[in-house]
Parts: structure tokens; sequence; C-alpha cells
């Protein structure tokens, strides 16, 4: 069942359509309602390794639709810590629960002072009011 | 920059919230509610596709037999009245032009139903074949197409059923329809034909049958989970008919173009094959991705019957055989898979 449109405001959100959720020097990174009902329900998420090394604005991995392919941006920098293996195995959860269980990847992040560049809800909001 | 072509349904896709995408120059819709749930409603219910997008093209007149004989790949001599058969429009190098269905309207009628992004090649490709006796006409804006497809689909028409590639005329809630016993998904049906301003009271007699409205989307996973090849995707200009596993379409002992080329190939054998195959490992296949050893994928997708990667694939003729594993590149990453034969998908019979 995919979940209605909703963005929480305590989330810091990137142009490409992901979020993070920031607690402390760690993050949890996932794709907005936007992004999953733009791709329609999905059917693959192809993961980065724990250990890997994320950078801001760049691919950390790719999920897939039936129809399409989307790489994943990552709005912060780090390292990664954890996949979320739910994910991998029922991609249709990210449709389900984008904020909660469908979250992707958590990471350490390396830099920090990168959050101040990501948008609040409100930027966010009126990026996708100019669509 | 071309406007986008409408189907006399268009309003209808809009008012049922389908996603609209463009399509070989048409704007139409490639889901309405999701592609999962609309491939298993045509795979254990019955689902409608709007494909009036498709182009019609009447061939009448004494010589129209000689017309498509020299101008198809199949024989259309095997045909009657009543009857339809799949055929080929082929190029000097056996190539395939598009992949079409005549229909046998009567004696000297034929309706030649070709691909939407193909139609103006067929159309032109017959109108400067014809002959003194006969005449070529595009039809296309005339009619409405809309496929009625899965295992309930004739009985909520309240059709019987009837031998495949045949087709009567008759009529469902008061709306003429040429009922045509053809379809695209591997499953029972019908593609119903009719006058394009009845096309909105056809639809909507058809929705009130509970049938559900389906998009291109899940008519592409549908035709994939049972191999029937995509123009434009698997077949081609750039491949032979006999390559592309339609040898069976062509009636080789008939003069058409391309034929000694195809006779050859034939006799020697094809270098290269399209054959299906599903993923091995997790990885959805997509057209243009490279196999290892030779060979470009040509269609793929997520089966969301089988639920793992399916697609088709031309391979080297030695590697073409069942259960034979290929390797795909899937943007960089390895990933395999294994030849299959047709049908990827097929019913459980019980």
């Amino acid at each position: 069942m995919a979940a209605s449109e909703s963005y929480p405001d305590d989330l810091l959100y990137h142009p490409e359509h992901d979020w993070a959720r920031i607690d402390g020097d760690e993050a949890v990174l996932g794709v907005t309602w936007y992004a999953q009902d733009a791709l329609g329900e999905l059917v693959h998420y192809e993961p980065p390794s724990v250990g890997a090394s994320v950078s801001k604005d760049n691919s950390y991995g790719e999920v897939e639709s039936v129809k399409a392919v989307s790489d994943l941006i990552s709005p912060l920098s780090g390292e990664v810590l954890e996949v979320n293996e739910k994910v991998v195995d029922a991609p249709e959860t990210v449709n389900e629960d984008p904020y909660g269980d469908g979250w992707l990847i958590r990471i350490r992040m390396t830099n920090p002072n990168e959050r101040e560049r990501l948008l609040s809800i409100g930027e966010y909001r009126k990026l996708l009011d100019e669509g | 920059m071309q406007t986008l072509r409408r189907t006399p349904l268009f309003e209808q896709h809009v008012a049922l919230g389908a996603r609209l995408v463009p399509f070989a120059g048409w704007e139409m819709p490639v889901q309405y509610e999701g592609v999962i749930p609309e491939h298993k409603a045509v795979r254990t219910d019955a689902g409608v596709f709007d494909v009036s997008h498709m182009g019609e093209i009447e061939v009448e007149g004494p010589t129209a037999r000689d017309l498509l004989q020299s101008a198809l790949s199949n024989d259309v001599d095997r045909l009657e009245p009543g009857q339809a058969q799949y055929t080929l429009v082929t190029n000097e190098t056996g190539g395939i032009l598009d992949d079409v269905i005549v229909y046998r309207l009567d004696e000297h009628r034929y309706l030649v139903v070709a691909n939407a992004s193909n139609k103006d090649t067929v159309y032109g490709w017959l109108k400067e074949r014809e002959l003194r006796g006969s005449d070529v006409r595009d039809v296309s804006d005339d009619y409405a197409l809309l496929a009625v497809q899965g295992p309930h689909a004739l009985a909520k028409l309240g059709l019987e059923p009837a031998t495949a590639f045949t087709w009567s005329m008759g009529e469902i809630d008061g709306v003429e329809v040429m009922i045509n016993r053809t379809g695209y998904t591997g499953e029972e049906g019908v593609e119903l034909a009719c006058m394009s301003e009845d096309a909105t009271r056809l639809w909507e007699a058809v929705l009130a049958r509970d049938i559900t409205p389906c998009g291109l989307g899940a008519r592409d996973t549908l035709r994939l989970e049972v191999c029937f090849p995509l123009h434009g995707n698997d077949i081609g200009p750039q491949w032979d008919a006999i390559s592309s596993g339609l040898g069976w379409a062509c009636a080789l002992a008939t003069e058409f173009t391309g034929v000694e080329r195809l006779r050859e190939i034939k006799a020697a054998g094809p270098e290269q094959k399209l054959v299906p195959f599903v993923m091995t490992e997790k990885a959805i296949p997509r057209q243009g991705m490279a196999i290892e050893g030779g060979g470009e994928v040509t269609s793929g997708t997520m089966s969301p019957m089988l639920e793992v990667g399916i697609g088709m694939a031309y391979v080297p003729a030695a590697a073409a055989t069942a259960g034979t594993e290929i390797v795909i590149d899937v943007r960089g990453k390895s990933r395999r898979g294994v030849v299959k034969k047709k049908p990827l998908y097929k019913k459980e019979h019980s």
C-alpha cells in the first residue's frame, strides 16, 4: 500500500528528492515521497557496501521500478555504517513508508558542515511547488 | 517540437488519473494505479488497454492479394475471410521494418494493423506497391482499438471462446465492434476495433463490466513475460527475421523483399539469435546492456509474476541454447542470467 504524500519537518532535504535525518555525527538517508511516487513501485535496491564512502551530491546506489532506474544521490558525505536489508529484500517498503522502514543507509558524516547547504522542509516544499 | 497526438479516449485517461507519457508521437497512459497491479489484473482477471494509437491501413481491390503477397513476408494465400495473420515488412537484408497483423475482411479487402511508430512506413511501403486494381488507404483515424485481455476477459464481455487469429463482427452493449481474437499478453482475450466516435461508449461499457484499465507499462511487462518481441526493442531493420526467431512468419517459398537473403541465412544458420533469459542474480536487465562474449539485451524488466529480472537478448548462436549461462554488464557490475525457452511465464494448469 503506497503511503500518502508527506514531508516530515524534522528532516533535511536535497533537491534530488533525498532526505537526511541527522543524529549526532550520524545520519540516516532515504528518498522523499515525491521520488518514490515519480518512480512507481520499487522492485530493486542496489545498495552501497558497508564501509564505502559516499560523497555529497554523488550517487551511492540505485533504485529501480519496473520501468526505470534512478540514482540515489547522497545529501551528505560520509562512511556507510549500515544498509537497510529490509529494503534490499522488499524494495516496495520505500513506497509504503519512505521516511520510516523505507530508509536506505546510515552513515557517519565526514563533513557535518554540509548540513547547512541542505534544504529545510519549507525550502523543499517550495522547490516541489515550482515543479 | 512536434505536438503529441491523443486517442479518442484521452479525456477518459485523464479522468482516471493516468500517468501520461509520450510514446511513438502519442500521449499515452503508461499506468493508472500502477504497472504491477495492472499486470496482475490481466494475469488473474481482466484488463483493458487503449491501443488506438496503432495504425490501420486498408487494402482493397481485386489485386489486393497480389500486393500483400509481394509486400509482406507471410503467405497471404493461407488467409481466409474471417482470419488474421501475423506477418512482417522486411527490407533487402531481411531486417524487420515492422511486424503487423493482417485481417482478411472479405474476398478482396484486407486490414493491416501496424505499430504506431511504423504506421507511416508501412503505409508508404504498401502505397508505393499499389497495383492497378488495388487501393491502399490509411484509415487509422477512423478506428479506435481496445485490447481486453485476461482469463476472465471473454466471460466479462459476454463472448464465447473462438479460435485464435480469427475475427467476427459483434456488439458490446450496443456498440458495433470488430472482435479480433488476437492479443499481446499471452492471455485469452480480444482486441476490439470500433469507430472512433464510439470509442468512449465502448470504453465505458468495458469498464462497467469490471475490467481494469491498464497502461502501456503493463502491456510491456506482460508481452515480455511471454516473449512477444517488441519492434524497436527486440526486432528492427538491423536484425534479420531468422535471427529474430520470426522465420515462422516468413513464407520463404513466396517472393517478397529480402527473401533471398533470408533463404541464405536460413540455409547457413543465423550467427546470432534472439533468446529469452532470466537473471540468476539480483539485478534487472535493461535494453542496451552488453553481454560478455558478445550480444546485447534488447528488452528487460522485473517480472511481476516471476519476481526476478527477465529479458530478451541477441547472443551468438553457440550461446543460444536454453540453459546457457550469460553474464550481463549491469551499469558496470557483472550479473549472471540463464538462457530459457519461450515463454518465460506459463500459467499453471489446474
